[in-house]
């Protein structure tokens, strides 16, 4: 980690009252996020990505979680720092888009309302000052015939256009960093492509930071610098993207790899990993992985592999792999 | 070429979206003259953006929906009129995945039940034969051996999928509608579930109108492609055909939008723009209004949908 960081995670630990007791969802995970730098975190659902994401705004319930951890923004802890703090953050200087917008959009306040409620939240400024600004951000997120939309309720609008408006909310305060959470998992592919050179845009324009979260490497190809793979709550493997899709030094990140159906070419059978994510309730006494793996050896059974880092950045918890592949430590 | 399994010549439908006072105050055209047809062993893949209408297709073909205009013939049996004795002795042959395994198994029954009720709707099967054909069912799919006494939440998406594929199973298909059953899994899920269907499809030679909109999926499972757009086929063509050289500027646009697991290379493009909202479809060709080739003539004249080469069909004024 270099001073450069804008956002640090360090050792989150996320566990949640379940019907059988407390489950760990995330265990020791770490990583940072560069100033204007694009993060990708991958992994299946219910590796922990989202909680992961949720709890760098600290949005868990307090009742039935327990965090343990840093998580340092800008040198703050958003962990233990006071609600009016918190809320100065949530919106402002970080901002989150989610993958339904729907049920993120309020459907009985119109497009207007809501984005003046964030302006007014974190700005000094009048009903018709906001008013003029929630139609240039809808024309800066290209939503065409802003003016006219502004006041229209968000079932009025496709997919696509309510993905544009909550684009525009989150950047209504020029946040320094956007957390997006499958922000194009529910789109086609024609309305991804459009979304995804959209938030690259104004990434540039805000010199802004992403955490892009999506279980699809072909988007993570596309936008991000460095990815972080998650499995079963725990960081597996930490790359930059070239390295990655090159080299991967996890098995896991190299069966999501390998099981993309190719688009230009033909294979007999897709390759998959067998079986399933294991029980979050379950004890393991060695890698996670071990039950789905096709690289075991004895080693992995007998205990928890621990993240190993690499000399040039990035890091792998499968020692088998890092020594096979001669990477320096 | 032997006669096809499914034939659709004409076929429409339309919603009437409903008013005040139960009056219709508008007609949805979801379908607009599609005709396809699908031969032993094969499988159609059905391509396009949400609302392009590939799932009425899917849910007409099996009779859940009535269509409004043309003919479906099953086995050379016309099932358009869903109500007929010659479309119950068919129905049982014809079958249908969902993507929403969840939603479309009952959370309070037991999977060996949820896979057995279609046996014990058709009658033919005593207790024995069918906790038999159960078992039989639950290896086919590869669920473990002891889940039959299982309730749906006990299992994973992708299980649930197969549960979902034994069902359809039960009673000995020949034609399956799979409707988009790989979209709500994870990558790794997916390909094993394509997978097994690939398998079956070998094992029992099914054949199978494949409906999804992820283009790569759809070549993987496919043996000829159908692109839709607002309610109409707009290509149709062998997997290979309409992959290396795809004609009509939307499927060029559908294989630019793909997002590529090759970091570096070619970034994804979109199609600028919203699909047409279906209740009042722009003139000429639908695809008009978001064409980077569009004419004057495209405004205003509807392509026809016509042959260009043998198996390749395509319905675009600008292809000779």
């Amino acid at each position: 980690m270099t001073s450069n960081d804008l956002l640090r995670v360090n050792g989150l630990t996320v566990e949640f009252l379940g019907e059988s007791g407390w489950l760990t969802a995330v265990e020791d995970v770490s990583f940072s996020v560069g100033k204007k730098e694009c993060v990708g975190l991958v992994g299946e659902s219910g590796s922990g990505k989202s909680v992961t994401a949720l709890s760098v705004l600290n949005l868990h319930e307090r009742r039935t979680t327990k965090i343990h951890g840093r998580i340092e923004y800008c040198g703050e802890n958003t962990l233990t720092l006071p609600a009016n703090q918190l809320r100065r953050l949530r919106g402002g200087e970080i901002a989150m888009i989610f993958q339904d917008p729907m049920s993120s959009l309020n459907p009985v306040l119109t497009i207007a309302d809501q984005i003046i409620e964030t302006l007014q939240l974190h700005e000094n400024i009048s009903a018709a000052q906001a008013r003029r600004r929630a139609i240039e951000l809808l024309e800066w997120v290209r939503i065409p015939d802003a003016a006219r939309r502004v006041d229209e309720y968000p079932h009025r609008l496709s997919g696509g256009m309510r993905q544009r408006v909550m684009i525009a909310m989150a950047i209504a305060c020029k946040p320094k960093l956007l957390i997006a959470d499958e922000p194009t998992t529910a789109l086609d592919v024609t309305i991804q492509a459009e979304i995804l050179n959209l938030l690259r845009e104004l990434q540039n324009e805000l010199d802004m930071s992403v955490l892009l979260i999506t279980h699809d490497l072909g988007v993570i190809a596309e936008f991000v610098q460095r990815v972080v793979v998650m499995y079963a709550g725990q960081v597996i493997e930490e790359a930059p993207v070239m390295r990655l899709f090159d080299q991967p030094m996890h098995p896991y990140s190299q069966g999501l790899i390998n099981a993309i159906p190719p688009l230009h070419t033909d294979v007999h059978r897709l390759s998959s990993i067998p079986g399933q994510l294991p029980d979050p309730y379950e004890v393991h006494s060695g890698c996670r992985f071990s039950a789905r793996c096709s690289e075991l050896v004895p080693a992995c059974l007998n205990s928890q592999p621990s993240l190993i880092e690499f000399s040039n950045g990035g890091s792998s918890r499968c020692p088998v792999r890092v020594e096979l592949s001669g990477l320096n430590r | 070429m032997s006669d096809p399994i499914l034939s659709v010549k004409g076929l429409s439908k339309s919603f009437e979206l409903k008013g005040s006072w139960g009056l219709s105050s508008a007609t949805l055209r979801a379908v607009d003259d599609v005709s396809f047809d699908i031969f032993s062993g094969e499988t159609l893949g059905l391509v396009g953006e949400s609302g392009s209408g590939k799932s009425t297709i899917g849910r007409s073909v099996v009779g859940l929906l009535k269509p409004t205009q043309g003919v479906i013939q099953m086995f050379g049996t016309d099932i358009s009129q869903n109500n007929t004795d010659a479309f119950k002795k068919i129905r049982r042959k014809v079958q249908i995945v969902f993507q929403d395994p969840q939603g479309s198994l009952n959370p309070r029954m037991r999977i060996e039940n949820a896979i057995a009720e279609p046996l014990d709707i058709s009658g033919d099967y005593s207790a024995m034969d069918r906790a038999d054909r159960v078992k039989e069912l639950i290896e086919l799919v590869g669920l473990p051996r002891d889940c039959g006494k299982r309730f749906s939440h006990e299992f994973s998406g992708g299980q649930r999928q197969r549960i979902g594929i034994a069902r359809a199973l039960a009673l000995n298909p020949d034609f399956i509608v799979c409707d988009e059953p790989v979209s709500a899994l994870d990558v790794s899920m997916q390909a094993q579930v394509v997978n097994l269907l690939l398998d079956l499809q070998e094992k029992l030679n099914l054949s199978y109108l494949f409906i999804a909109h992820d283009l790569a999926v759809v070549r993987h499972v496919s043996t000829r492609v159908a692109v839709m757009y607002a309610g109409r086929i707009v290509e149709l063509a062998p997997r290979l055909d309409l992959y290396s050289k795809p004609l009509h500027p939307y499927t060029q646009a559908l294989m630019d939008a793909v997002p590529l697991p090759r970091p570096g290379t070619q970034k994804s493009v979109g199609v600028p723009g919203e699909v047409p909202s279906l209740l009042n479809p722009p003139s000429g060709c639908a695809f008009h209004t978001r064409c980077p080739q569009a004419t004057q003539r495209c405004s205003v004249e509807k392509p026809d949908y016509r042959r260009i080469t043998q198996h390749h069909y395509v319905a675009c004024h600008l292809i000779e």
